[in-house]
C-alpha cells in the first residue's frame, strides 16, 4: 500500500502503542477500523503526515494524553462510545470539576498527571477529546490551550487541496476495483528485446556415431614424442605481465614472538597385567661332582687353611658368650634372691558344692583346654570296695557326676555330667574341648559331648550373672524353673561292658592328633587333624587303645548292627547324637597285655605314660584343618560318625613316633613296654610284646607317671612313700629317688613353667614343692592345703602373669591355687642346668652301675680264690708266705671295706684311684 | 685326600653346639652338608650373596684388604663363614646351650 513506505514506523508504532495501553477494552477492535481507518484516507493523511510524523516524536505540547477510568468517565458524562462516538469526540469539561475532583480524590484521581496544566489553564473550559484512534498514545487527551481547543472545535476552512482532504478524511471511504489500463510503454521494452536471447535460425542437429566393427577391436598404442610433432601439446608460456610491473613498495607484515613450540605425540602401548609364574630349583651338583671337588687338592688346601679360624671362632663361642648381657643378668638374680619373699601357693579360689560333692572325693581335676576358668571335676564315693558292694542299693539312686566350674561362680557348678558310675579319671579332647572321654569304676570308657552347652560355659567365663532372654521374656508364673537350675549332660556313649576293662579304669588319655595307631600297634599317619584316639588302662593288667570313629562295617558283628539300626531312632533325653555309633558297642581297637617278665601272670597297670602324647597346657594345633572342616557338620561340632577308621595300607607310618610306654602297676612297679604286636611264631595270632624292663621302686601302688612337659624322656613316678625320676632309656634305675616321706605321697606333677620343679600331694593335705636345683634331698617348700588327703594336681598356665594350680582334696573340695613368681618364673638357663643336673645324674648312676658290675666280678674271683685256697690241703706256709698271705688278707679286708661303705652309700667309688698305702 | 677333609670337617663338627657345616663353591652351590638338603640351599644361596657384598664393601674401603672371616650372630645362633677364592666354609653354631 502506498501509504506504506511513508508511514514505516507508524503503523507498527500505533500498533504496539495500542498493544501497550491496556485500559482500553474496545483496543483490538479499535486498532482494526483505525488501520483501515488510515488507509482509507491515504490522500487526506498524506498532507497530515507533517503533523503525523511529529506525532512519531511523541504528542504535542498542548495535547495531553489522559487514561480515564470508567468511574471517572461516568462522572464527567464521558463515556467512550457513549456519550462520545466517533460523531462527538469533542467534550467541554469544566475546569472547576476537574479541580475539584483533582481535591477529592487526590492522587488517585485520573487527572492528577495534568494537574499542573489545569491550575494553568487559562480558560474556564477544557476540551476532552476521545481519542478513538490513539493517535496521542491515550484513549482520551485533554487539550492544552485555548487556541488548540478552538481549532480542534471549529476547524479552519482548509484550502481546496486541504479541503478537498478533509471532505474526503470525512467521508466514508469506497473501495473501487481497479479498472485495467492499456499497456503503456516506456521504452524499457528495447531493453528488454535487448538482453533477450533468440534463437536467429533453427537449431541442427548432429548424430556422430562409429562405425560398429570398430568396436571392441584391439587397440595399439604407440608412443610419441610430444616434442618432435607439431601441435603435440599445447604451452602456456610464462611472461611478464605489463600490467603487473607495479611492485609492492610496502608489504604489510605482522610479527609476533611466541616460545617456540614442540608437539610430539607418541602412540604408547596398553599393557595389561598379565600373570605369570616361573618355576626354579636351586642348582645343585651331581654326586660324582661333589666327589671330585672333594677329592680336589684345592678343597683340600682350603679347609686347612680355613679350620684354623673356625676352630678359634667356635672355641672363643664355646668358652664365652660375648654378647651376653651381665647387666639384665644381674637384675634377675638379685629379685630371686631376696626380692620377692613370697613364695608361697596363694589362694585364689575354692570351689565346692554342698549338695553334689558332699561326703565325696575328687578324683580327676581337668581345666578346659580353650576356655579361661573352666574347670571340671570329677568326684566320686568315698568308699573301699567292700562298703561300695554292701551300699550298692544306695549308690545307684545317687547320680556319680562331674562337676564343670567357673571362676565367675563359686557356689554353683555350671554343667553336671552324668556318669553311670563314678569316675576315676576323665580327659579333655584337645583337639575338640566339647568331648570329654571317662573312665569309670565299672570298667566303661564314657564319652560325652557338651557341644550344646559350650555357649553356656562360654558366656560365664565372662563372669556375672547374666540374664537369660527366656527369664526375662517370660510371663510370670509360667516361667520355666529350670532356667536357673544347672543342666546335666547325659554321657552319649559308653564302651561294650563285654569288651572293655573289667576293672575300674585308672587312667585314660586322648592320642595327640598327629598320628594313630593301627591295628598292629604302628603309628600311622593321622589324616584328620583331630584327636581320634584313646589309651586307657585298668588293674585287670591290660592297656586299651580305643579309636571314637566307626569301625569298618566288614568287622562289625551282625548282632552290633542290628543294635545300632535299633538305636537309630531313639533319642531319648535329647542326648547328642555324636557318638551313636559307639554307643554300647565299643570296642577297643587293641588290647595290649602286660605279661610279666620273669615270672607268670601280668602286672595290673594303673598309670600309663606314652612319649608322645600331648600335654597339658601346651596343645599343638590342628595341622590339616581343612580336613576337620570337612567334618563340621552344619552346627559347627565335628561329625564323628562321617570318621572312618582307614585301611593302614593308605596311611603312612610316622617313624619318628616311639611305641614304647611306661606303665606304673598297683605293686608299685614301673614297667617299660611296647604296644606294638608282634605276631606270635606259634599260633600266627598278633600279641602284645613282654615289657622289657621292669623296675621295683614304690611302696604302694604307683599314683603318678608323668613325663616332663621340658624332656620327653623324664618321667616322674610317685608312689607309696617315695617318688622317683627316670630317664627314657636308661633301663639300671632311676636317676633320682626320694627318701621315704612321713606321709604317703599320693600323686605328683611337674611344674608347667620351670624345669626343675614338681608338685607332690601328701596324705595329710600338704603339698611339697621340689626344685631340683635347690635341693633334691628334701622339699623346698612345703604348704599345708587341706586336712584331708590330696587326691589331685593340675597346673594350669593362663597368662604370663598368672599361672594357677588346681588341688583337690578327698572331702570334694576343689582349691585353685595361685603360683608365685618365684615357682613359676624360671631362673635363666634353668633348662640347661637341669639338662646337666640329669646327665650328671646319669651318668652317676652309669658309674655306679658300672662300679657294681666290677665289685660283683671282683667278688666272684675272690671267691674263686678263696676256694682254690682252700682246696689246697697241705701247704708249708713260709715266712715270706705268710707275710704275702697277711698282706692279702689285709688287702681283700681293704677291699671288703671299701664295698661295704659303697654300698651304705657313705662314700662315692673314687676314679680307678687305688687306696692309699695299698 | 678325600679323608683328610673329612676328618678336618668332622672335628669342626664336634665341637659343641655346631649345628651344621656346609662347603659351597664360588658360585654357591654346596658340595657337601651336613645338613638337610632344603636348608643347605637357602643357606647357600643367601650366605654367598652375603659374603660377595661383604667382600666388597671391604675391598671398596681398601682394595689391598680382603675379607678373611665373617660372624654372623644371631639371637638363636651364629653363622660363621671363611670366605676363599673358589670355596666358602660356613658353620653354624649354636653358642649358648
Amino acid at each position: 500500500m502506498s501509504d506504506k513506505p511513508n508511514k514505516k514506523n507508524t503503523p507498527g508504532k500505533d500498533a504496539t502503542k495500542r498493544r501497550k495501553s491496556a485500559t482500553s477494552t474496545t483496543s483490538s477492535q479499535k486498532s482494526f477500523k483505525g488501520k483501515t481507518k488510515t488507509t482509507a484516507a491515504k490522500k487526506e493523511d498524506t498532507p497530515t503526515t507533517p503533523t503525523g510524523s511529529a506525532t512519531e516524536s511523541g504528542p504535542p505540547e498542548d495535547i495531553f494524553p489522559l487514561v480515564l477510568t470508567s468511574k471517572t468517565q461516568e462522572l464527567f458524562q464521558c463515556r467512550a462510545d457513549e456519550d462520545l462516538t466517533q460523531d462527538n469526540l469533542h467534550k467541554i469539561i469544566k475546569k472547576e470539576e476537574i479541580l475539584n475532583d483533582m481535591k477529592m480524590r487526590a492522587a488517585v484521581s485520573d487527572f492528577y498527571p495534568v494537574k499542573q496544566m489545569v491550575m494553568n489553564y487559562p480558560g474556564e473550559e477544557l476540551l476532552l477529546v476521545f481519542d478513538r484512534d490513539f493517535k496521542y498514545g491515550q484513549s482520551f487527551y485533554l487539550v492544552g490551550t485555548e487556541d488548540t481547543k478552538e481549532r480542534i472545535l471549529h476547524p479552519p476552512e482548509p484550502s481546496e487541496e486541504e479541503g478537498v482532504e478533509e471532505e474526503d478524511l470525512l467521508e466514508p471511504f469506497l473501495y473501487k476495483t481497479p479498472e485495467p489500463k492499456p499497456w503503456e510503454s516506456l521504452g524499457s521494452s528495447l531493453e528488454i528485446e535487448e538482453e533477450s536471447v533468440k534463437d536467429s535460425r533453427c537449431k541442427h542437429r548432429y548424430k556422430i556415431s562409429r562405425k560398429r566393427r570398430e568396436f571392441g577391436a584391439p587397440v595399439k598404442f604407440t608412443d610419441r614424442n610430444a616434442s618432435v610433432v607439431r601441435d603435440g601439446y599445447i604451452e602456456c608460456t610464462p611472461y611478464p605481465d605489463k600490467s603487473f610491473s607495479v611492485t609492492k613498495m610496502e608489504m604489510d607484515t605482522g610479527i609476533q614472538a611466541v616460545p617456540q613450540l614442540q608437539e610430539t605425540s607418541t602412540q604408547t602401548k596398553w599393557k595389561y597385567p598379565r600373570n605369570a609364574c616361573t618355576q626354579y630349583v636351586p642348582r645343585e651338583f651331581t654326586d660324582e661332582e661333589k666327589e671330585n671337588f672333594m677329592n680336589s687338592q684345592s678343597l683340600k688346601d682350603f679347609i686347612n687353611s680355613v679350620a684354623l679360624r673356625f676352630e678359634i671362632a667356635v672355641q672363643q663361642n664355646e668358652i664365652m658368650d660375648a654378647f651376653f648381657d651381665d647387666w639384665k643378668a644381674l637384675g634377675e638374680d638379685e629379685s630371686t634372691f631376696g626380692g620377692k619373699t613370697d613364695t608361697h601357693l596363694k589362694e585364689y579360689q575354692s570351689f565346692t558344692d554342698l549338695y553334689y560333692s558332699k561326703d565325696k572325693a575328687v578324683s580327676c581335676i581337668n581345666w578346659h583346654p580353650t576356655i579361661y576358668g573352666i574347670i571340671a571335676v570329677a568326684v566320686s564315693e568315698r568308699l573301699s570296695f567292700e562298703d561300695r558292694i554292701n551300699l550298692s542299693a544306695k549308690l545307684v539312686l545317687t547320680p556319680s557326676l562331674i562337676l564343670i566350674w567357673s571362676f565367675s561362680d563359686p557356689i554353683h557348678p555350671q554343667l553336671l555330667m552324668e556318669c553311670p558310675d563314678d569316675i576315676c579319671c576323665f580327659e579333655f579332647c584337645p583337639s575338640d574341648p566339647n568331648i570329654i572321654v571317662g573312665g569309670c569304676i565299672n570298667g566303661q570308657v564314657v564319652l560325652w559331648d557338651i557341644s550344646a552347652y559350650a555357649e553356656r560355659l562360654q558366656s560365664t567365663r565372662t563372669g556375672g550373672a547374666k540374664h537369660t532372654p527366656a527369664a526375662v521374656n517370660a510371663l510370670p508364673g509360667f516361667e520355666d524353673k529350670n532356667v536357673k537350675k544347672t543342666p546335666i549332660v547325659r554321657y552319649c556313649a559308653v564302651s561294650s561292658i563285654e569288651h572293655g576293662h573289667k576293672a575300674p579304669i585308672s587312667d585314660v588319655q586322648w592320642l595327640p592328633d598327629y598320628y594313630e595307631i593301627s591295628r598292629q600297634g604302628i603309628p600311622l599317619e593321622n589324616k584328620n587333624g583331630i584327636c581320634v584316639q584313646i589309651i586307657t588302662c585298668a588293674p585287670d593288667c591290660s592297656v586299651n587303645f580305643w579309636d571314637i570313629r566307626p569301625p569298618n562295617v566288614v568287622t562289625q558283628a551282625m548282632t552290633d548292627r542290628k543294635k545300632q539300626e535299633e538305636k537309630h531312632l531313639e533319642n531319648p533325653q535329647g542326648i547328642p547324637n555324636t557318638f551313636k555309633h559307639l554307643d554300647l558297642t565299643w570296642k577297643p581297637l587293641i588290647k595290649v597285655g602286660l605279661p610279666r617278665i620273669e615270672t607268670s601272670g601280668e602286672y595290673s597297670a594303673v598309670k600309663v605314660s606314652l612319649k608322645d602324647i600331648l600335654q597339658e597346657g601346651r596343645l599343638r594345633g590342628i595341622t590339616d584343618k581343612s580336613r576337620a572342616a570337612k567334618l563340621e557338620k552344619s552346627d559347627g561340632g565335628l561329625d564323628y560318625g562321617m570318621l572312618r577308621v582307614p585301611s593302614a595300607k593308605n596311611l603312612k607310618t610316622q617313624e619318628d613316633i616311639s611305641t614304647t610306654f611306661f606303665v606304673g602297676t598297683e605293686d608299685g612297679e614301673l614297667v617299660y613296654s611296647d604296644f606294638k604286636l608282634e605276631k606270635d611264631s606259634d599260633s600266627g595270632k598278633l600279641t602284645s610284646s613282654k615289657p622289657t624292663r621292669c623296675f621295683v621302686i614304690h611302696d604302694g601302688l604307683v599314683t603318678t607317671v608323668k613325663r616332663s612337659p621340658f624332656f620327653k624322656d623324664i618321667v616322674l613316678t610317685v608312689g607309696g612313700w617315695t617318688f622317683a625320676i627316670w630317664k627314657e632309656g636308661l633301663m639300671n634305675g632311676p636317676i633320682l629317688q626320694s627318701s621315704a616321706s612321713q606321709k604317703k605321697c599320693t600323686v605328683g606333677h611337674w611344674s608347667l613353667s620351670r624345669p626343675g620343679v614338681f608338685f607332690i600331694g601328701k596324705e595329710d593335705g600338704n603339698i611339697d614343692i621340689w626344685d631340683l636345683l635347690e635341693k633334691t634331698h628334701e622339699p623346698s617348700q612345703t604348704q599345708n592345703i587341706s586336712t584331708g588327703q590330696i587326691t589331685c594336681i593340675k597346673p594350669w598356665i593362663v597368662s604370663s602373669k598368672q599361672h594357677l594350680l588346681a588341688v583337690s582334696d578327698e572331702f570334694g573340695t576343689l582349691h585353685i591355687l595361685e603360683i608365685p613368681w618365684t615357682l613359676r618364673h624360671p631362673s635363666s638357663n634353668e633348662k640347661l642346668s637341669v639338662t646337666n643336673y640329669f646327665e650328671r645324674e646319669v651318668k652317676h648312676l652309669k658309674y655306679s652301675e658300672k662300679r657294681r658290675e666290677f665289685r660283683e666280678q671282683e667278688k666272684r674271683d675272690m671267691d674263686a680264690e678263696e676256694l682254690r685256697r682252700l682246696s689246697e690241703i697241705v701247704h708249708e706256709k713260709t715266712a715270706e708266705q705268710l707275710e704275702e698271705e697277711v698282706q692279702q688278707e689285709f688287702r681283700e679286708y681293704l677291699k671288703l671295706e671299701k664295698c661295704i661303705l659303697s654300698d651304705m652309700g657313705l662314700i662315692k667309688p673314687a676314679e680307678d684311684n687305688p687306696l692309699p698305702g695299698v | 685326600m678325600e679323608a683328610e677333609v673329612e676328618e678336618t670337617l668332622k672335628r669342626i663338627q664336634s665341637q659343641k653346639g655346631v649345628q651344621g657345616i656346609i662347603v659351597v663353591n664360588a658360585e654357591g652351590i654346596p658340595i657337601k652338608t651336613t645338613l638337610d638338603n632344603s636348608t643347605t640351599v637357602q643357606y647357600a644361596a643367601q650366605i654367598h650373596q652375603l659374603v660377595l657384598k661383604a667382600r666388597s664393601t671391604v675391598r671398596d674401603m681398601d682394595p689391598q684388604n680382603d675379607l678373611t672371616f665373617l660372624r654372623l650372630r644371631c639371637k638363636k645362633n651364629e653363622i660363621m663363614v671363611a670366605p676363599d677364592k673358589e670355596y666358602f666354609l660356613i658353620v653354624i653354631q649354636n653358642p649358648t646351650d
